[in-house]
């Protein structure tokens, strides 16, 4: 096998991982894996904008946008962590724009700032502008600014490596393991420091506002390592993805003014959240519309609602909104200035991931035991900022406030980790895997198994649960794992070969869907995005704690640790 | 309504020459080439190679030559191309690396010559973005959207005649950083496109125009670094 040797190595080039690159490149020697073009990254489609509570339109503070977090969170975020991602989050947008972010400007040449679900002045009263804006294109300009950066600095960048294997022994991370695409050819890559920040996975539901390169290679290759995942049963399905493809429409377009309406044109958000109406989170709003869709009051009876912008007026929808306006015309036929968007919840972001503390170390336990030389940051990682359920533009800035750090941290930590043997087993189980689907000539098809496990989580495992439904999507989820091994293969080809690509992802979220279902089957209450209706309440007393998972050979272990709450007591939580 | 795709397949561990094979899809509503490519590739020729990512046209990855016409497959509706038969070929003049797969690595060098990034000696103000009016920002318009899909720079008979041009794409790239106000070494950018393989080769062919997914312009770019190099200011 070809080996590498770096100091720092970070899978994963989006806004997390870049901005990770961006601060270790100068202190050591550095070098960023991506299965596709940096640019290509999933962090490109983000649309609405960054939070910083920099109160250029009206007043803000890092206080307010603290406490909106948390209750965004339903209590389950970290506070201590919250904190940190607020606080930092001002000096971190600055950075981004002396970098050179394109970001949209006010009368005064200020930053410009949106509102946005979830977001409000003074501990949870009118909407404020908080989120940092580039048209509704800001994850498209964060990113390739980024890039440029990277580009200036001559950061070592590994594009088209596919990791596949995570080498951490006696709780020490040692590198990983990746093929090269073009050519089918394994490397290891040896490091002192690995940092993941391989992005998000809900392309495991039918209906998703995910790229199809979003397989949470990262959230399986550390189940593998014997490591755990926290709070994998909270995932976030977007209230306005469009319909029927799932494309994401930006919740900047109801911060901008657009209204939700039912069959009956009436703005059903009131019985809701009649306070917050379109501006409440995004869990609540999504299970608004499936319950409108549910009583048969989508539009026509179908599974959709109307996302309404014509009152906004031509000239603040291209000025604004001009991606979305793209996006409807482009991909419905439906030019968002004269008709409203048929709009549908899609399942679009991860609130949990790989256990990381606010230094973003991944830790190996309940205790909280970081694994040496091992970091996550970004959608795969829960430190945990979002709890339950994320308030919009908070991940961005998850990423770009915690890539950041963390490669801080690194830096800070390099000294103290020295390069560490990798031992021949691990190469062995690489190798064997890929020849294990090579070879693969049984009666199962990549697609076929895909699509049976979207449906399994789309019945079993969506918006509003039960125990029965999770009972079989964990039975269903066991099958699957099994027919896996029956894979059949045409390309034997070794240089870009996608379909053993697609098999190697697939084999990816097979593995993460377990924890989600089975952590969910455990989780009796109401929480964030996390809705048993046989339970139909947040219970604080039994679940005001994390969940963590591990894969053993005798399926998913279960195990639990407690919240950080610092500032704000669990209450209530109405919109 | 049944289709027939004809795509261009080459994969040099196999093949002598590329040729094309065809593959008939019914496509359903609303789908787009790239629905109809990941069709096949899953229920009749798995060995099918391209890349995708988005499905909505904002990372880049799915630039194809389409019946002829550089375009991101995923924003391609099977319905508007009105014809029974659709070739599906790599973008042209970029190496292929197998299938619809090219080695863009002649695309990327270009960019980074253009030093695509802000070049700064003052400092910036410590606590605060720097200030830009919204009508300098403006001048960003129809350049900092560019996805860097290829699809300009491989649809340019300049390019394909003179392997140095920079293209449509890193020139666009290159307008970004010159007309941002807040870059500060406009005149060592306009030295470096300021070359016969630079500016120059751009002919006013307008392929680019007529080729870029997000209706950019790249030749209005260049014609406005153009007027730059020669009054030497912009």
């Amino acid at each position: 096998m070809i080996e590498h040797t770096h100091d720092v190595v970070i899978v994963g080039a989006g806004i997390a991982g870049l901005y990770t690159a961006l601060e270790t490149s100068g202190a050591a020697d550095t070098a960023v894996i991506s299965k596709i073009f940096p640019t290509r990254s999933h962090s490109t489609a983000a649309q609405g904008g960054t939070n910083a509570a920099l109160g250029n339109m009206e007043e803000d503070s890092w206080e307010w946008h603290f406490y909106d977090t948390v209750k965004g969170s339903d209590y389950l975020g970290d506070q201590d962590a919250i904190e940190i991602l607020v606080r930092e989050a001002i000096p971190t947008i600055i950075e981004l724009e002396h970098m050179g972010v394109p970001f949209s400007r006010t009368p005064e040449g200020k930053i410009m700032q949106r509102p946005f679900g979830g977001h409000f002045s003074q501990f949870g009263k009118g909407p404020v502008r908080r989120s940092c804006m580039a048209a509704d294109r800001t994850g498209h300009a964060v990113l390739h600014c980024q890039y440029e950066q990277c580009v200036k600095r001559g950061v070592r960048f590994y594009n088209e490596f596919f990791v596949m294997h995570l080498v951490v022994e006696d709780n020490v991370c040692r590198g990983v393991i990746a093929i090269d695409i073009a050519t089918g050819e394994l490397h290891l890559v040896r490091a002192r420091a690995v940092m993941f920040a391989t992005g998000g996975y809900a392309s495991v539901w039918q209906i998703n506002t995910n790229c199809l390169a979003n397989t949470g290679d990262g959230l399986s290759l550390v189940l593998r390592a014997g490591l755990p995942l926290e709070d994998m049963e909270f995932v976030q399905f977007h209230p306005t993805g469009l319909y029927p493809s799932g494309i994401l429409v930006t919740e900047g377009a109801r911060g901008e003014g657009g209204q939700l309406k039912n069959d009956k044109g009436e703005r059903f958000m009131e019985k809701y959240a009649a306070a917050k109406m379109e501006l409440a989170p995004r869990d609540i709003v999504s299970r608004a519309e499936q319950t409108e869709i549910n009583e048969g009051l989508g539009i026509h009876g179908e599974a959709r609602v109307y996302l309404d912008l014509t009152h906004l007026g031509k000239d603040v929808i291209m000025e604004k909104l001009p991606q979305v306006h793209e996006l409807g015309i482009k991909f419905a036929g439906i030019d968002c200035t004269k008709e409203p968007l048929s709009i549908q919840p899609a399942a679009h972001y991860s609130m949990g991931g790989i256990p990381a503390n606010s230094d973003t170390q991944v830790l190996a336990d309940e205790k909280n035991t970081p694994v040496v030389g091992f970091y996550a940051s970004g959608e795969c990682a829960c430190i945990s900022l979002h709890g339950a359920n994320r308030l919009g533009c908070n991940s961005t800035l998850g990423c770009a406030v915690f890539g950041r750090r963390g490669g801080k941290s690194i830096v800070r930590d390099l000294p103290n980790i020295r390069h560490s043997g990798v031992s021949e087993e691990h190469l062995k189980a690489a190798e064997a895997e890929i020849e294990k689907v090579r070879s693969g000539s049984g009666g199962e098809t990549i697609a076929g198994l895909r699509e049976e496990m979207r449906r399994v989580m789309s019945q079993g495992c969506h918006i509003f649960r039960t125990r029965e439904g999770l009972e079989k999507a964990v039975a269903s989820i066991r099958e699957l794992q099994k027919r896996y091994d029956n894979l059949q293969i045409e390309d034997k080809s070794r240089g870009f070969n996608t379909q053993i690509l697609e098999a190697l992802e697939l084999g990816h979220q097979l593995d993460f869907i377990e924890p989600i279902a089975v952590g969910g089957l455990a989780r009796e209450e109401c929480r964030g995005a996390h809705w048993r209706i046989d339970f139909a309440k947040r219970d604080d007393e039994k679940w005001l704690k994390h969940t963590l998972a591990w894969k053993t050979a005798d399926g998913i272990r279960l195990d639990y640790k407690p919240v950080s709450i610092t500032r704000f007591q669990p209450e209530e939580r109405k919109y | 309504m049944a289709v027939t795709f004809r795509i261009y397949r080459f994969n040099p561990e196999k093949d002598a020459h590329p040729h094309y094979r065809e593959y008939e899809v019914e496509p359903q509503s609303g789908w787009t080439v790239l629905d109809a490519l990941r069709h096949i590739k899953d229920t009749q020729d798995g060995t099918l190679a391209f890349r995708r990512s988005c499905r909505h046209g904002i990372c880049g990855s799915c630039g194809m030559t389409i019946n002829g016409v550089n375009r991101l497959a995923c924003e391609t509706q099977i319905a508007t191309l009105r014809s029974r038969k659709i070739e599906v070929e790599p973008l042209r003049s970029f190496p292929v690396v197998r299938d619809l797969v090219t080695d863009m690595t002649p695309f990327y060098d270009r960019y980074e010559t253009i030093q695509p990034f802000l070049i700064t000696t003052k400092s910036p103000p410590t606590d605060r973005e720097r200030l830009q009016s919204p009508e300098d920002r403006r001048k960003l318009d129809g350049a900092y959207e560019c996805i860097l899909c290829g699809c300009c720079t491989s649809s340019c008979p300049s390019f394909w005649a003179d392997k140095e041009f920079l293209g449509p794409a890193a020139l666009l790239k290159a307008y970004r950083f010159v007309f941002d106000t807040r870059d500060e070494d406009m005149g060592a950018r306009l030295r470096i496109v300021n070359d016969k393989h630079g500016l120059w080769r751009c002919h006013t062919i307008f392929n680019c125009v007529e080729a870029c997914p997000k209706d950019l312009n790249p030749t209005w770019g260049i014609a406005e670094l153009k007027r730059g190099v020669i009054r030497q200011r912009v």
